[in-house]
C-alpha cells in the first residue's frame, strides 16, 4: 500500500508535492475566508466612527510599537549575535546559550511581574527610598512602565532572541573567505561587520525580526496590560462592547491587509537577492580576542539583555513561587495543567512541523509556479491574532461537528457529538495553522543553504523525492528542523488568546490557569503555574542553543 | 519515511485517547460556562454539590461567550451562561442562545427587576461602583459628575474605559444627563488621568498608595477581597483607601449585577435550573456576600460587615436594561474622546 503510493508519487513527478502545498494553504485559509463571510454580514455602519476616532490612532500605536520594537530587538539581537560569533571574551560560552533565555517567558507574565517590579511599592523603588531615607513614595518617580515606551522596552527585551537566533547561525554559517577578503582588502572590524557581515546575514536578520513583530502584533496580555491600544486590541473591543462580531472580523481583515502588504514589500525588496552556500562549511572566522574595557564592554552588552529579559523577572517569580508553596503547597491541578500544556504542545509541534516540510519541499522542487503563492498563504496565519484566530475556526468547526453529527444521528442512530471542537484537535489545529510560518520558514532558510545542485545529483543518481527528502534534505536540515521545532513547541505553551478560546471543556493548560489568576488580580497565586511554565520552556530553549549551532560537515551527511 | 510511520502510529493513538471529546451529558452533572474567573464562585459550587450530589464543572470563556455557545448550537455542553455584566448577560439574550425559564422559587427570591418577565436571565448578585479615594482626600460625598472636576487634575486613577464596568457605568450617565454631558464628563475625566487607564480596580488602591493618584474608581466587593483577604500587601493596599459611594441626581449609586441564563440546548436543564435556584437560596446568598463581598439580590439577605461599613447603598433607581441598550453609544463616546490612548 504505501510503496504504491510512494511509487505513484515518484512517478508523477512534483505536482503531489505541490497539491499537498494547495491543500494546506487552504486549510490554513479557511478560517480568513470564514472571518470574510462574517465581516460581510455586517453592514459598514461602525466604519464611520471606526475612522474618525478607533483606527487612526490604533493604526499609529501599531506603527509605533512595531517601530520600537523592531529597533530595540534588531540592535540587541544583532549586537549580541556579533559579538558570541566573532568574538572572544569572558563568559562568551555562556552567554552563547543564556541569550536565548527570555523566550521563555511569555509576554504577559513579563508584564504582570514588572509591574510589580518596577511599581513605586516595589523592590527597586522601595529599596532605594530606603537607601536615600525617603519614606514618602511621591518623593521619587521613575518613568511609568505603563506607558508606551514601556511596552516597546519589555517587548524589546523579550523578544530579541528571534532576532539574536537568527543573525547568530547567519553569521557562524558565514564562509571566513568572504570575510577575510574583507580584511586584506582593508576594512576593519566594524567595516566588516556593516559592509560584509550584514548584508550577508541580511535575509536571515529580516525573519528574525519578522517573527519578534508579528509575536509583538499577536500581543494581548502585556500591551492590554500596560494600557497600549493597538490594532489587536480594538478588534476586542469591537467585538466585545458593540456585540458586533462582523466589526470585528472587518477590523481584522485590514489589519491582515496591512500585515500582507508589509510582507510583500519586505520580499519585493529582496527580490534578486539569492543566497546559498556549497552546503560545506568553510573554516569558521578566527574569533578575535577582547581584552580590557572591550572585554567588559562587550560582557556588560550581552548581560544586560539577559538580566532585563530573563533574570530579574525569572528570580522574582521564583520568590513570589517559594512564596506561595511554603504557605500552601503546590495543587494537584497544577500537574495536570503542566501535562495539558506538554501534551497539546507536543503533538502541534510534530503536526506543525510534518506539514511545514510538506510545503518547503514542495517549494523546492516545484516547477509549476504554484507552491510559491501556497506557501505564502500557508504562513499567514502568523499574523492572524489568537483570538481572531479563534473566531474564524470556531464556526467552520462547529458547522463541520454539527453536520457530522447530524448524518450520523440519521443513518447510525447515535450523536457524534462536537468531535473536533469538542476535543483537542481544535487546539492543535489552531496552534498548526498560528506557527505553520515557522515551520515553513526556518525549513526554507535551512534548504537556502543546501545547493540545487545537490538535488541534481541525487536525482540523477536514481533518488525519487522521497528519497532525495529523507536521505539528503532531512540529515542536512536537522539543525533548522531543530531550531524551528523547539521554537514552535515554546510558543504554542506560551500561547494564550487561541487556548483560551478554544480549549475543550475541563481542560485547562499552564497558560489559561495564570491568565485567570491574573483576572482574578491574585498574580501571587499564579506564580507557581508561571515559573512551571518558564522552566518547561528553558530546557528546549537551552537545547535549541546547540541545535542551532551549525555544525554541517560533508561526514554528517548519511546515505 | 518507514521509520516514520510507526511513530506517526504511536502519535495518532495518544491523540485519539486524549483528547476524545468529554461526554457533555452525564448523570448528575451540570456544564457552567463563566466570564466570571470560577474560582471565585467555586466554594458556592461546592456547596452546591455537596447538598445535592450533582457535580458542577465550570470553564473560564473571558471573552465571546455567546459566541462559543452559537457556534456550538445543537451540541453545546454549556447549560448555564454566567457573566459578570448587564450588557454581557443580555448579549447571550440577543444572540439567541438562551432559554426561557420559568421557575416559582427564582421568581420569589429575585425583586421582578433584577430578571428577565420571561426568564431569560437572572441576577444572582449585585455590585456597586465606587470612589477610592486617598485618606488626604476631605470630601465625604461626592457625585460621579465630580470625577471629571479639574480640582482633581493629575490625580484620577481607572482601569479601561472600554471594560465592561466603565461602559457600563457612562451608559449610565447618558441615561441621567444624556450623551452630549456625558461626553464632556469623559473628556474631563479623561483630562485628569493621573496614568493610562489600564490595570484593574484594585490597581487603583495600590496606586492611591503609590501616591500615584488620590481618587479612583473601582468595584464594591473589592474592598472585601483586599482588607478581608489573606495577601498583606492587598491589606495595606485596602486600608490606604477611604470609599464614598457616589451618585447620579436622585442620590443613587450605579449598581451593575452579575447574572446568569439558562442555555437554549442545555444538556442537563433540571439541573441547571437547581443550580440557579440554589444560587439565590438564602444559604447561597449569605455566601455570596461572605466570600465574595458582594450584596445579595435575595431581600433581607445579610451584607458582609465590610462591606456594611462603607455606608447604606441607595441603588440607582435606571433600569438594567437601558444600561445594556446604551453600552454600544457610551463605548462609542469613549473612543471619541480617546479615553483609552
Amino acid at each position: 500500500m504505501t510503496t504504491s503510493v510512494l511509487r505513484a508519487f515518484r512517478n508523477s513527478g512534483t505536482p503531489g508535492w505541490t497539491l499537498a502545498a494547495i491543500l494546506v494553504a487552504a486549510i490554513v485559509v479557511s478560517p480568513v475566508v470564514a472571518l470574510i463571510a462574517i465581516a460581510s454580514e455586517g453592514s459598514g455602519d461602525l466604519w464611520p466612527q471606526l475612522i474618525a476616532y478607533v483606527l487612526p490612532s490604533a493604526a499609529i500605536n501599531t506603527a509605533i510599537l512595531l517601530l520600537g520594537v523592531g529597533l530595540l530587538t534588531a540592535v540587541i539581537g544583532v549586537g549580541t549575535a556579533w559579538l558570541v560569533a566573532t568574538a572572544e571574551f569572558p563568559g562568551r560560552r555562556f552567554f552563547d546559550w543564556a541569550l536565548l533565555l527570555p523566550l521563555a517567558i511569555p509576554t504577559y507574565i513579563l508584564a504582570y511581574a514588572y509591574l510589580d517590579i518596577v511599581h513605586p511599592l516595589g523592590p527597586i523603588q522601595s529599596g532605594l527610598r530606603w537607601l536615600f531615607g525617603l519614606s514618602d513614595p511621591r518623593a521619587l518617580r521613575f518613568p511609568e512602565i505603563r506607558s508606551m515606551g514601556g511596552v516597546i522596552f519589555l517587548l524589546g527585551f523579550v523578544l530579541y532572541p528571534y532576532v539574536y537566533l537568527a543573525a547568530r547561525a547567519s553569521f557562524l554559517m558565514q564562509s571566513a573567505t568572504a570575510l577575510e577578503a574583507a580584511r586584506t582588502l582593508g576594512a576593519g572590524r566594524f567595516e566588516i561587520l556593516f559592509r560584509v557581515a550584514l548584508p550577508l546575514a541580511r535575509p536571515a536578520i529580516v525573519i528574525g525580526i519578522t517573527l519578534a513583530l508579528l509575536e509583538a502584533l499577536n500581543d494581548i496580555g502585556a500591551t492590554e496590560f500596560l494600557g497600549v491600544r493597538t490594532l489587536t486590541i480594538s478588534i476586542y473591543s469591537t467585538w466585545l462592547n458593540r456585540s458586533s462580531l462582523p466589526g470585528a472580523a472587518q477590523i481584522s481583515l485590514f489589519m491582515l491587509a496591512l500585515v500582507t502588504v508589509l510582507f510583500l514589500v519586505e520580499r519585493w525588496a529582496r527580490r534578486h537577492q539569492r543566497f546559498t552556500g556549497s552546503g560545506r562549511r568553510t573554516q569558521p572566522p578566527a574569533p578575535a580576542e577582547l581584552r580590557g574595557v572591550s572585554a567588559l564592554g562587550a560582557i556588560v552588552a550581552c548581560a544586560l539583555p539577559l538580566a532585563i529579559g530573563f533574570l530579574i523577572p525569572f528570580a522574582y517569580l521564583a520568590d513570589q513561587a517559594i512564596r506561595k508553596l511554603a504557605a500552601s503547597g503546590v495543587s494537584l491541578m497544577v500537574w495536570r495543567e503542566t501535562i495539558n500544556t506538554l501534551l497539546y504542545a507536543g503533538i502541534a509541534t510534530f503536526v506543525t512541523m510534518f506539514v511545514g516540510l510538506v510545503v518547503a519541499y514542495a517549494l523546492r522542487a516545484d516547477k509549476s509556479g504554484l507552491a510559491s503563492p501556497a506557501s505564502r498563504i500557508a504562513s499567514i496565519g502568523y499574523a492572524i491574532p489568537g483570538t481572531v484566530l479563534a473566531v474564524g475556526l470556531l464556526w467552520p468547526l462547529a458547522s463541520f461537528d454539527n453536520a457530522v453529527d447530524a448524518a450520523f444521528r440519521q443513518w447510525f442512530g447515535f450523536s457524534t457529538g462536537l468531535l473536533i471542537s469538542g476535543s483537542g484537535a481544535a487546539l492543535v489545529l489552531a496552534y498548526a495553522i498560528r506557527f505553520l510560518a515557522m515551520s515553513i520558514n526556518g525549513i526554507e532558510a535551512g534548504y537556502a543553504k543546501i545547493s540545487e545542485n545537490i538535488d541534481h545529483a541525487a536525482r540523477s543518481l536514481g533518488e525519487g523525492s522521497f528519497g532525495t527528502l529523507r536521505k539528503i534534505h532531512l540529515p542536512m536540515l536537522r539543525p533548522a528542523l531543530g531550531a524551528a521545532a523547539i521554537l514552535i513547541f515554546v510558543d504554542c505553551m506560551k500561547e494564550l488568546p487561541a487556548t483560551l478560546m478554544l480549549r475543550p471543556f475541563g481542560v485547562e493548560t499552564l497558560a489559561t490557569h495564570i491568565y485567570a489568576e491574573a483576572v482574578r488580580g491574585t498574580y501571587e497565586d499564579g506564580s507557581v503555574a508561571a515559573i512551571l511554565i518558564v522552566l518547561a520552556g528553558l530546557i528546549p530553549v537551552i537545547m535549541l542553543a546547540r541545535v542551532s549551532r551549525p555544525a554541517i560537515t560533508p561526514s554528517t551527511i548519511s546515505t | 519515511m518507514h521509520r516514520l510511520l510507526p511513530s506517526l502510529a504511536l502519535i495518532a493513538a495518544v491523540t485519539a485517547s486524549t483528547l476524545a471529546p468529554l461526554p457533555a451529558q452525564a448523570q448528575g452533572e451540570v456544564n457552567v460556562y463563566t466570564t466570571r474567573e470560577p474560582k471565585l464562585i467555586q466554594p458556592l459550587f461546592d456547596q452546591f454539590t455537596k447538598s445535592t450530589g450533582v457535580k458542577v464543572n465550570a470553564i473560564f470563556v473571558e471573552k465571546g461567550m455567546a459566541e462559543r455557545v452559537a457556534a456550538e448550537g445543537a451540541n453545546s455542553p454549556a447549560d448555564i451562561m454566567m457573566a459578570v455584566d448587564v450588557g454581557t448577560v443580555l448579549d447571550g439574550v440577543s444572540r439567541g442562545v438562551t432559554q426561557s425559564v420559568q421557575s416559582p422559587a427564582l421568581n420569589a427570591a429575585i425583586p421582578a427587576h433584577l430578571r428577565d418577565k420571561d426568564g431569560h436571565w437572572f441576577a444572582l448578585s449585585l455590585r456597586a461602583r465606587l470612589f477610592y479615594v486617598s485618606k488626604d482626600v476631605k470630601e465625604k460625598t461626592l457625585t460621579y459628575a465630580d470625577l471629571a472636576n479639574p480640582k482633581w487634575k493629575g490625580k484620577v486613577c481607572i482601569r479601561s474605559g472600554l471594560h465592561p464596568y466603565n461602559t457600563a457605568l457612562t451608559a449610565a450617565y447618558i441615561q441621567h444627563y444624556g450623551a452630549a454631558k456625558a461626553e464632556e464628563w469623559l473628556k474631563g475625566v479623561k483630562a485628569n488621568l493621573a496614568r493610562k487607564p489600564t490595570g484593574g480596580d484594585r490597581e487603583v488602591a495600590r496606586d492611591i498608595l503609590a501616591g500615584t493618584c488620590d481618587i479612583g474608581v473601582g468595584n464594591s466587593y473589592y474592598i472585601g477581597l483586599m482588607r478581608g483577604g489573606s495577601n498583606e500587601d492587598q491589606k495595606k493596599w485596602g486600608a490606604a483607601i477611604n470609599v464614598i459611594l457616589p451618585t447620579f441626581p436622585g442620590g443613587g449609586t450605579h449598581v451593575n449585577i452579575s447574572g446568569a441564563s439558562v442555555a437554549k440546548n442545555a444538556p442537563n436543564k433540571a439541573n441547571a435550573i437547581k443550580l440557579l435556584e440554589f444560587l439565590v437560596s438564602p444559604e447561597a446568598q449569605a455566601s455570596y456576600a461572605k466570600v465574595n463581598y458582594e450584596y445579595p439580590v435575595r431581600a433581607g439577605a445579610q451584607i458582609d460587615p465590610l462591606i456594611a461599613a462603607l455606608g447604606p447603598l441607595k441603588t440607582d433607581q435606571i433600569d438594567l436594561t437601558a444600561i445594556a441598550k446604551n453600552r454600544k453609544q457610551a463605548a462609542e463616546l469613549i473612543e471619541k474622546v480617546g479615553f483609552d490612548q
